[in-house]
């Protein structure tokens, strides 16, 4: 078998090549309780910092997408400590000083793009930081659109700022208060208020099981 | 502040003297001590050692002066510099005052915004007063 | 048209939004084709002192950079504050350790130097000039009473003063092109009190009673600012019983002048011109 040599906390283990971080983890016999999630590269659980032989770099990235490579360094980061006050999305106005009230410690960047360089999932995290502190929510919105929480730019930003708290709050105001509404939801939701769907759904509700399964192989599938 | 001077070449030498002009790029003994500084100073009220005072007290290798809240309500706006017929730039020598004591853990007040503030404010406040 | 590189910062695209867009549209009606950095960052807002905090002038350097990509060799900012970060950094590279340092920080980039920084009111008096100035002036401001007020940024250190830092007249000069009465007055160059408005505000309350007390005492109408700081200090820090003095942003009275929409200055210019031909 095509082997490869990893140090998980410091600790060398023989591995087979071409396994994820994780798997290599629990091929080691790690058993993971936290750290661990979708196994999928969406819910940011999985966090690692690891080096590569020879490398002065420190490398972040998610241990469920990342294949071990020889002589890598690994420590995983189940959890980033990070800052979330407390707020009620309802009180709160799709402003620009909002952000900032929430999270003044966003005036603290010193727009070194060490965030950036840590993001697995390859985002101008800078920016985004950037966009936060001049106020500019969509702009916020839309560039940490597919952040993961996995929190590896907060455990090594110099200014201490807790991004993914942030992003969530910006996103939240951005879809509460600045996205365009869509008015065939609202319509559908008039129609469902008004009965439309009542009568095929008691249908359902009253059909037997055998019924059920064999309607739900019917169904049509979207191509 | 010390209300009795001591002299002595220790002082003079003190390694507490020179961090502060290596950090700063001024040097404090070109000081002669004609409180030009103070006098233009517009914050020199609020503070508890006026700025020619403060350049003594790192004359003197006393650290001290990191306990001064002085540095801490200098506005960096370089009024004592450009009035120094000794080519000091006192600001700078603040600077380095608030810098070693950040870096050894002394700090100000810390900074809870109360109300939303100008970027421009804030970011100035933690760049100056936090670690 | 002439280009050149701008860089906002954040008070031009959030609280002062305003006064960007009224100065921007007076620079496009003098000739200029401004270009906005792309992705630019923070400049910091105050300088770093002290000579070994290398990862301040980080931020700064990677605007400079951004600018020599774009290939201008100028870049423009309308506040002060800017102005004094970008500048002083400008300066501070010109060490080539200091540079190579830096520059290992924007690795791939690299930030050759040479990049001038400029200030709204060093480019209307060193390219515009006072005599185009009045000659473009559409709406004169009727003699409205304007104290010019500096603060420290543009004026100090001396190595970055763009005026002389004792005796300045850049803006009075500036005033009096867009056709006011420039009301010079002894505070127009002691500091406002900038970021101790968080942690200190009695300090600069005590500050921006003095100033205001000041300028009101040479007789003016309007104070002119060159800084979105010193704009908020001395709007939002007045101790009780400070004169009731407006605060205008300089690219306000320009804007206003050159033909562009600025309601603040509407108002003012129509009382100066009620109460100059009452003394007429
Ligand atoms: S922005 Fe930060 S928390 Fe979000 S995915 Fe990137 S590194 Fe993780
Ligand atoms: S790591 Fe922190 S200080 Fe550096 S650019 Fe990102 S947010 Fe700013
Ligand atoms: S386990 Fe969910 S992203 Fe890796």
């Amino acid at each position: 078998m095509n082997e490869v040599t990893v140090f998980i906390m410091g600790k060398g283990y023989r591995v087979p090549a071409g396994l994820t971080i994780m798997k290599a983890m629990e091929y080691a016999g790690y058993r993971l309780t936290r750290g661990c999630g979708c196994r999928g590269g969406y819910c940011g659980a999985c966090a690692t910092v690891y080096r590569l032989k020879g490398d002065y770099k420190l490398y972040g990235d998610l241990a469920c997408q990342t294949t071990v490579q020889d002589g890598m360094y690994i420590a995983q980061l189940p959890f980033t400590p990070a800052e979330r006050p407390a707020y009620r999305l309802e009180e709160l106005q799709a402003r620009g000083e909002t952000l900032l009230a929430l999270f003044p410690e966003l005036a603290r960047c010193v727009a070194c793009n060490t965030c950036t360089k840590a993001c697995p999932q390859k985002l101008e995290v800078m920016d985004a930081v950037q966009a936060a502190l001049r106020g500019d929510i969509p702009g916020v919105a839309d560039l940490t659109f597919d952040c993961v929480s996995c929190g590896l730019c907060t455990m090594r930003c110099p200014a201490e700022i807790s991004h993914h708290h942030v992003w969530q709050l910006a996103r939240r105001l951005n879809g509460a208060y600045l996205t365009p509404r869509a008015p065939h939801v609202a319509q559908r939701v008039e129609e469902v208020r008004a009965g439309k769907f009542k009568g095929e759904l008691d249908r359902l509700v009253a059909m037997p099981k055998e019924g059920l399964v064999a309607a739900y192989k019917a169904r049509d599938i979207e191509p | 502040m010390a209300s009795e001077l001591r002299l002595s070449r220790a002082g003079l030498e003190a390694p507490f003297a020179r961090r502060v002009e290596e950090l700063s790029g001024e040097n404090p003994y070109a000081c002669y001590q004609c409180g030009k500084c103070s006098a233009g100073c517009p914050f020199a009220d609020h503070m508890d050692a006026l700025p020619n005072q403060v350049l003594r007290l790192v004359q003197l290798g006393d650290e001290s002066a990191l306990s001064l809240s002085a540095p801490w309500v200098c506005a960096s706006c370089h009024a004592c510099g450009v009035r120094c017929p000794k080519g000091v730039d006192i600001a700078r020598t603040m600077e380095a005052l608030r810098v070693l004591a950040l870096r050894k853990g002394i700090t100000p007040a810390p900074v809870r915004p109360d109300r939303p503030y100008p970027q421009i404010a804030l970011i100035g406040a933690y760049r100056k007063l936090t670690p | 048209m002439k280009t050149i590189a701008y860089f906002p910062g954040c008070a031009l695209k959030d609280q002062a939004r305003a006064d960007e867009t009224g100065t921007l549209g007076a620079l496009a009606r003098l000739g200029y084709e401004i270009r906005e950095i792309p992705r630019w960052n923070c400049c910091g807002t105050v300088f770093s002192l002290v000579q070994d905090d290398l990862m301040r002038h980080v931020g700064p350097v990677r605007n400079l950079l951004r600018v020599q990509a774009m290939e201008e060799e100028k870049v423009l900012t309308l506040c002060a504050m800017c102005y004094g970060t970008l500048a002083r950094s400008a300066h501070f590279v010109e060490d080539p350790e200091r540079l190579r340092r830096i520059n290992a920080f924007l690795d791939p980039d690299a930030y050759q130097g040479g990049v001038e920084v400029i200030h709204l009111l060093t480019l209307l008096r060193d390219e515009v000039g006072y005599e185009r100035l009045a000659a473009e002036t559409r709406r004169p401001l009727n003699g409205l009473r304007v104290a010019p007020y500096y603060g420290c940024v543009l004026l100090r250190p001396r190595p970055f003063a763009v005026d002389d830092p004792d005796s300045p007249a850049a803006m009075e000069r500036v005033v009096e092109a867009l056709g006011g009465t420039a009301v010079p007055f002894p505070e127009r160059t002691e500091c406002c009190g900038t970021h101790l408005t968080v942690t200190r505000k009695d300090v600069v309350e005590e500050r921006v009673g003095r100033i205001l007390r000041s300028a009101r005492g040479g007789g003016a109408d309007a104070l002119v600012v060159t800084c979105p700081l010193c704009h908020f200090n001395l709007e939002e820090r007045r101790p009780a019983g400070t004169p009731d003095l407006p605060v205008l942003y300089l690219g306000q009275l320009l804007a206003w002048a050159m033909g562009e929409d600025d309601p603040g200055v509407a108002s003012l210019v129509g009382r100066a011109a009620v109460s100059s031909e009452a003394v007429r």
